[in-house]
């Protein structure tokens, strides 16, 4: 089961289309391993079709609605053909962003064992995948703003609690933590953030010069 | 307080000073509007509406009944003109991407599942994704239905299960007896696609009032997907 969902105000401007690339990346993933969160953005989607439903009606540019008409028989149905493998760890959309699952991930590293792959989305905010060996910690550090981090495969522990797959850290700028991957398996973790990682220690700060984190 | 202020995308291109910016209120809080006791008469009404929106999808899915889709565009397509109008979208624009989006019904017909959405939800939703691709330059990450890493939902006994019509009312319903702060913050969320800190500035309140009063009428709508025990 999962325990840790993104805040209420996240799936709010999921469903209203107004969050950026690498914010919407991270809660499609979570939907696709949260049925909770699901519903949830189904009742937010809800919202904008009662909207849509009372906006006072425009008028439409004459002729409009026979110039589409012409156009309907050219445009093709679109058929659904499922090219999904049979079983996959990484949920829809970040296999796509991946073009493929786990094994194609090309990962860097970015010091002390751990490795980075960065996301290419068009928005501000910085979308990563991070792998994380088994027992082993993130560096401490704290945020210039939000972080979002969720996880695929394996599990950490923080000050907070505890994440497996599928459970979504939401840390705001208050937060200082070193999560730490649980033992048995290395952790594979979708983290978003709007700013650059403030590591509180010394000897990161200067790594992160080069890693760019 | 630096936290959401970059969480949402940057402004859109295209913002288009909209003369007509008024809030969109719901019917039973406009001016003059029917008073609470017409209620259920509208609802039944809209319920008849929704049916027909329904049917409309279902018979241009079954045999592209060209019809019935002149039917739907003459409904949605003003209203979504209207509604990417508000979002700061010139004429011109709003004009085609209301087109833009029938046509996608058009397309897509067969994949809409009566079962899971409302009719109106589901084209809000193709229209939302059109306008984020026209503008933003960015993709709309969303999931895959038959992903297979996907984890299902517990199998729901079937009188437990509401059906999406039913929902789309009663968030319908819950949206009209939200207090007026929470329902004009919920509204320029959708309706004017403002972040939470664009909606603070709007109304000259901080981040964590607005913050809040989301959160207030989201937990108000959520268990309107559940049916009452």
């Amino acid at each position: 089961m999962i325990a840790h969902h993104p805040g209420d105000d996240l799936l709010l401007s999921y469903a209203a289309g107004s969050l950026g690339e690498s914010w919407s990346l991270a809660i499609a993933a979570h939907l696709a391993l949260c049925p909770v969160c699901r519903d949830a953005v189904a009742a937010a989607e809800h919202i904008g079709g009662v909207l849509l439903d009372e906006t006072p009606a425009e008028t439409m540019t004459a002729g409009s609605l026979e110039d589409l008409l012409t156009r309907l028989d050219e445009a093709p149905v679109e058929t659904f053909e499922p090219v999904a493998p049979e079983t996959a760890v990484l949920p829809e959309p970040l296999r796509g962003y991946i073009g493929g699952d786990l094994d194609n991930i090309p990962w860097k590293s970015s010091g002390g064992g751990t490795y980075q792959h960065l996301l290419s989305t068009n928005d501000l905010a910085q979308a990563r995948l991070l792998l994380i060996p088994e027992g082993r910690p993130v560096p401490e550090h704290g945020h210039g703003g939000r972080e979002l981090t969720l996880v695929l495969s394996g599990s950490f522990h923080d000050q907070t609690g505890s994440f497996g797959r599928g459970d979504m850290e939401d840390a705001d700028e208050d937060l200082i933590h070193t999560p730490i991957a649980g033992r048995g398996e290395d952790c594979i973790c979708l983290a978003v953030t709007d700013a650059p990682l403030k590591f509180t220690g010394f000897v990161p700060r200067i790594v992160q010069r080069f890693i760019k984190i | 307080m630096a936290v959401a202020l970059t969480l949402n995308c940057a402004p859109m291109d295209g913002r288009y000073p909209n003369p007509a910016s008024g809030a969109i209120l719901p019917r039973a809080a406009r001016p003059g509007a029917a008073p609470e006791k017409a209620n259920s008469e509208r609802n039944s009404k809209d319920m008849t509406e929704v049916n027909q929106f329904n049917a409309l999808l279902g018979k241009i899915a079954e045999t592209q009944d060209k019809r019935a889709f002149a039917d739907l565009f003459e409904h949605f397509a003003p209203r979504i003109k209207s509604l990417m109008l508000r979002l700061g979208t010139d004429p011109h624009t709003a004009d085609e991407l209301a087109q833009e989006t029938m046509l996608s019904v058009w397309r897509k017909s067969h994949l809409f599942d009566p079962a899971k959405a409302a009719a109106s939800t589901w084209i809000f939703a193709i229209a939302r994704n059109l306008r984020i691709d026209r503008f933003r330059r960015e993709k709309r990450p969303e999931l895959d239905p038959n992903d297979p890493a996907l984890i299902p939902a517990a199998e729901p006994m079937a009188d437990d299960q509401l059906e999406a019509n039913d929902q789309a009312a009663r968030v319908r319903e819950c949206l009209e007896t939200l207090p007026k702060e929470q329902r004009i913050a919920v509204q320029l969320s959708f309706v004017e696609g403002l972040s939470h800190q664009e909606i603070a500035d709007r109304l000259d309140l901080p981040l964590g009032t607005v913050k809040s009063r989301l959160r207030l009428s989201f937990s108000k709508l959520r268990p309107m997907l559940r049916t009452e025990s």
